[in-house]
């Protein structure tokens, strides 16, 4: 069942051609990411697909009642609106204390609930809009460079937690990818965009692909290539200590040199 | 017992703090500052229309305010230099509606009542008028309260829950123009936006919540018309810009605690 669906989009802001026939579907369950360079049309594709922005040509389908939860690259709180956390996240919909509590814990922010917005730190912030999003019991999970800002145990965390509330609940995650060349272990297919879409698939099939190259690969000598963060499920993300063995870092030289081991694959638990 | 011009100022004056608090608050978020001036002169417009139709005063602040709003709306939704179009759209409506009333001696000699207000001639009507407005304003944003406050923090936000944020604009607007139609006769057109800003303003710095701060901006708003009018009545100074001053003394006085916080 496709939960939301692009065909033939295109978006032009004046004369500028923003996207031009984008072709998307999600489907239930499914983990998608989306790559590609600044100025690729990442944030009007998304903006497009919750219906901010209205195509030029071709069409945006939701399935009708998609409940979509959403998480926006940042969120610019005018600093003379007062906001607790508790508050957000009874928008739009007001939830009990009780949910409120449940998702915060779930998202790894217990008791946060009192705080001020403004003083949160820049992962409890995507945690709390995770939370947020997780409470309307989305059906798809739009992540709109959700890690920007976060150090690398930060984006492995937060990756790590996305794909458990998957597992948990099957909801679909479409993800603009903050890194051009790690992305989440559980990516079911990878979309590589540049105003268009450059080439489409699994994570080891894209990041071999001559279009992919093209776009990330030049001038590096090959050395960067897409490369998917390897981790076990053992569930002790709480202590950063233990990241080290979890995941490795990119452009490693060694990695690079030899192609068949661009793509790593998780080890699952 | 104080006379009754007095207490029907004072009925308007709260009924208008208790439209301008929340509404302010919103006004202060969503830096609408120069958008409430642009719709808040356009009235002067308005008088000067009506009059010409020779139609009630209070339709024709409404209609302007409302087209001005609108248009406000328009331009600044392209997302271009919105602080320059709307100062451009605040001093063309008030130079425009200037020159409007130019041409009509009987409000040539009142002009002064449209501009600073005239808030201790209130009739029975006028509070009819004032609160009418005010319920409709107040019924308006309660109703749309979580819709507008989703649109204010983000519009993608509110997009993706399925609230349409130009939708929750317009109902910003609308509300805008009847607290202006209604506020022209207490503060006058010139110093409208000074009561939507000023109380939301001193009101931040003591809420830790969207609804606390317009709870205590209409308490401010509320305390600002009553020290006014007493300021108005000691040293016979004019209403309007004396409930202004008096906002302006409870802002001062608001930065304190946070300065020895």
């Amino acid at each position: 069942m496709k939960l939301v669906e692009a065909r033939g989009l295109t978006i032009r802001h004046g004369d500028r051609t923003i996207l031009s026939a984008v072709n998307l579907s999600i489907t239930k369950g499914e983990i998608v990411t989306i790559v590609g360079p600044n100025g690729s049309g990442k944030s009007t594709l998304i903006k497009a697909l919750i219906g901010l922005e209205k195509p030029s040509q071709g069409q945006v389908n939701r399935a009708p009642g998609l409940s979509i939860g959403y998480v926006p690259q940042r969120l610019h709180l005018d600093a003379r609106l007062p906001m607790s956390v508790r508050r957000f996240l009874s928008l739009p919909d007001r939830v009990t204390d009780a949910a409120a509590q449940v998702a915060l814990a779930r998202v790894g922010v217990p008791g946060l609930g009192a705080r001020q917005m403004a003083v949160l730190s820049g992962g409890q912030f995507q945690r709390v809009l995770l939370a947020r999003a997780l409470l309307s019991s989305p059906e798809i999970l739009i992540l709109d460079e959700p890690t920007q800002g976060l150090d690398q145990p930060g984006v492995a965390a937060f990756y790590r937690l996305v794909e458990e509330v998957r597992a948990e609940t099957g909801v679909a995650v479409l993800m603009v990818s903050h890194d051009l060349h790690v992305v989440m272990s559980a990516t079911d297919r990878v979309i590589c965009l540049n105003g268009h879409v450059c080439c489409e698939g699994a994570p080891h099939i894209v990041s071999e692909a001559p279009e992919y190259r093209a776009l990330f690969g030049l001038g590096t000598g090959g050395a960067l290539a897409l490369y998917r963060h390897v981790h076990d499920h053992d569930h002790d993300h709480d202590h950063d200590h233990d990241h080290g063995h979890h995941h490795h870092h990119p452009a490693a030289p060694r990695d690079a040199a030899d192609p068949s081991r661009q793509t790593h694959e998780r080890h699952d638990a | 017992m104080p006379d009754d011009f007095l207490i029907r100022a004072a009925i308007a004056g709260m009924g208008l703090a208790l439209a301008t608090g929340p509404l302010g608050a919103f006004v202060v978020w969503r830096r609408m500052a120069f958008f409430g001036d642009a719709t808040a002169h356009a009235a002067i417009l308005g008088v000067a229309l009506a009059l010409a139709a020779d139609l009630p005063l209070q339709s024709g602040m409404l209609a302007v305010a409302l087209a001005m709003g609108l248009i406000a709306a328009a331009l600044t939704g392209r997302g271009q230099a919105a602080d320059t179009v709307l100062g451009v759209l605040a001093h063309s409506a008030l130079a425009f509606g200037l020159i409007a009333v130019s041409f009509l001696p009987a409000v040539r000699t009142d002009l002064s009542a449209y501009l600073f207000g005239d808030i201790l001639a209130v009739t029975t009507a006028d509070l009819a008028w004032v609160w009418g407005g005010v319920a409709l304003v107040l019924g308006l944003l309660l109703w749309r309260w979580q819709a507008l406050l989703t649109a204010t923090v983000d519009e993608a936000l509110a997009r993706a829950s399925g609230i349409d944020p130009r939708r929750e604009g317009l109902v910003l607007t609308l509300a805008l123009a009847v607290v202006v139609a209604v506020a022209v006769k207490i503060v006058g057109a010139l110093l409208i936006a000074a009561m939507l800003i000023i109380p939301a303003a001193a009101a931040r710095g003591l809420a830790r919540s969207p609804e606390a701060m317009a709870l205590f901006a209409t308490a401010f708003g509320a305390l600002s018309v009553l020290g006014g009018l007493w300021l108005s009545l000691r040293l016979d100074t004019p209403a309007g810009p004396s409930i202004v001053a008096a906002a302006a003394v409870i802002f001062a006085l608001s930065l304190f605690p946070r300065r020895a916080a």
